[in-house]
This record gives structure tokens, sequence and C-alpha cells, in this order.
């Protein structure tokens, strides 16, 4: 769309008992026209059930710059992932 | 020469969807060139189902393929309105305002019509046009209500298609104008437009008397079919 039109994120939740997942962004000029662009943009092939749309400049987003402070102290801490629990089969999605 | 409801709503999805697939690659922001490829895509769907049924009642061993593309331009039933070239965004977006609203209104009550195929047909179908009517309303308020340029586009639109509405209400269909009024003037109200001028309307689409744009579309959309004859895909 033009330029000056608002950006958007869009979030798209696949199926009842997913979250929403991020796929895309679109531009629109308020929220009504932002979800409908999202659904003929991004659900053209039944790829949800329902959506959100977040005016892009409403994200905050951490500072690359600060990538190392922030993310590589986890790398050696397998400790923290919960390996060492046995997951029933019929429980999906963890 | 099938001459029945079915291949009037058939042709008017075929002739309308291919009319907004040539805005493909061309509208004015990929998220408007996407809606509405999706929307012709729409009825080229309704078109597949409605003149399936049409080439099964007229029994003459055609199917819709062949109706689609076998046909002249005096054999098409379509409305004058879906015709009509694209011109601006706003033409269209007019164009699709006014037909999707009768479209809704008209499948609605097919939806509960007696005929069994039909009534399945537009209960699926009136899904997708309650968006397309919903889509093109919105449109109609962005541009009526948003700058002085597309102000003026919008009306313009409004006045250029409203001579082939009275079309749509011919007969049977007479009974929804009322609704259709209604909801038209609702958006117009919303959008700031003013009601478009009373004009003569032209009509003769349904008796497959059509203006001068339908032949070149059809040259366009019969081409390959004709050209190349039982080619598959």
């Amino acid at each position: 769309m033009k330029a000056g039109l608002p950006l958007w994120e869009v979030f798209i939740r696949a199926k009842n008992g997913l979250s929403h997942r991020h796929v895309g962004s679109v531009h629109a000029a308020d929220p009504r026209m932002a979800v409908q662009a999202a659904r003929d943009v991004y659900t053209r092939r039944m790829e949800g059930v329902s959506l959100w749309v977040v005016p892009s400049a409403s994200i905050t987003a951490s500072d690359p710059g600060e990538a190392d402070a922030l993310f590589v102290p986890a790398e050696d801490k397998v400790y923290r992932h919960p390996t060492f629990y046995v997951v029933p089969d019929n429980i999906k999605h963890i | 020469m099938p001459d029945d409801l079915t291949t009037r709503f058939g042709d008017d999805a075929l002739i309308l969807g291919h009319r907004l697939s040539e805005w493909c690659g061309h509208a004015p922001a990929l998220e408007v060139d996407l809606a509405l490829a999706n929307i012709g895509l729409d009825l080229l769907g309704q078109a597949q189902f409605f003149l399936g049924l049409a080439a099964e009642a007229e029994a003459k061993g055609r199917d819709a393929d062949a109706l689609a593309y076998r046909r002249t331009e005096d054999e098409f039933r379509n409305c004058l309105l879906v015709e009509q070239p694209n011109g601006d965004f706003a033409r269209t977006i007019a164009r699709q305002f006014l037909f999707s609203s009768w479209q809704e209104l008209l499948f609605h009550g097919l939806a509960q019509g007696d005929d069994k195929r039909i009534a399945a047909i537009a209960a699926k179908a009136v899904k997708e046009v309650t968006y397309h009517a919903r889509f093109a309303a919105d449109w109609v308020i962005r541009l009526g209500d948003g700058t002085a340029e597309s102000h003026r586009r919008m009306e313009e639109g409004l006045d250029w298609c409203w001579r082939f509405t009275g079309e749509l209400f011919a007969g049977d269909a007479a009974s929804l104008r009322p609704e259709w009024d209604a909801r038209v003037n609702g958006v117009l109200a919303e959008a700031g437009l003013p009601p478009p001028n009373p004009v003569r309307g032209i009509t003769g689409g349904r008796d497959g008397r059509h203006s001068e744009h339908l032949g070149h579309l059809l040259a366009e959309m019969q081409y390959l079919p004709r050209v190349y004859p039982d080619a598959v895909w």
C-alpha cells in the first residue's frame, strides 16, 4: 500500500487450543482494514481460525547489540530444559 | 440455450470474476491485489456450480466449461453491471459494493428456497459474499470519507455504475430492493457520499443484449479454449 499507511503485525491461531503465532505483516489504515488485509493475505489456505493484528509501532524489540548479554548465558544451562520428564504420548504441543 | 436462473447466476459470477482477475498484479497494493483475486476466485467457484446445474438442466451433453468457453456474447445472461470495465479502483469498488450487496440478499433468499441444489450452493456462497459485501462497503467508506480526490472518484464510480442497478431488480428480485436501498444508503451516508443521481436505467443483459464491453472480455477469456479446443491443464 502507499507509503504512509501504518504497518501491522499479523498473528494467526492455527486451530483451537494452539496459541497465536506471528506470520508476517500488512499495511492498512486502521485495525478493521488490517484484519481484512491479514485475512486476505495470510488465511487463503485455511491457515487459521483466529487473527490478531498489532500495530508494529507498539512492539518494543530487544537491542541486537545486547544479544550477547541477553541470550548467550543461557546456552550452557541445559539443566533448565525439562528433558528429564517423561511426557505421555498423547500430550501434544508441549 | 439454457435460459434459466442458474445460467444468470453463473454468468454474473463468471463475468465479474473475470473482471476482478484483470486487477491481478495491478491493484494499488499487494493486500488489495490479493483481496480482489480472492473475491474473483470465490465468484469463479460459484460460476462453476451454477453453470454445472445449467448444463445439466439443458441436457445437451455440455458441461460448465462448455457454457463458459463455447457460448457467444448474445448467449450470456449476466447483468450489464458485472461486465462493465474496471475503470479506476473506486469504480471497481462501486461495482463490487452494489453487486455484492444485492447478491448477499439474493443468496440469503435462495438458501431458504425449495430447490435443494440451488439452496446448497447459495448457502455455501453466502458466506463468501457476505465478506465481499463487507470488504467493498468498507472501501466505499474509506474512499468516500478520505481525501477530496478519493471522495470525488468514489462518487464518480457510483454514478457510473448506478444506471445498471435497476436491472438487478427485474421480476421476482424486485422484493430485494427495499432492503438493498436501505443498506446502500446506510453505507453512503457513513461515507459522506450523496445518493447517486437518478438516471435512466439500461437493461438487456438478461436477454442477451450486452454492452460492447462483453465481447472484448469474452475474446480474452475464451481465447485459449477456442484456439486449442479440448486442451487439458
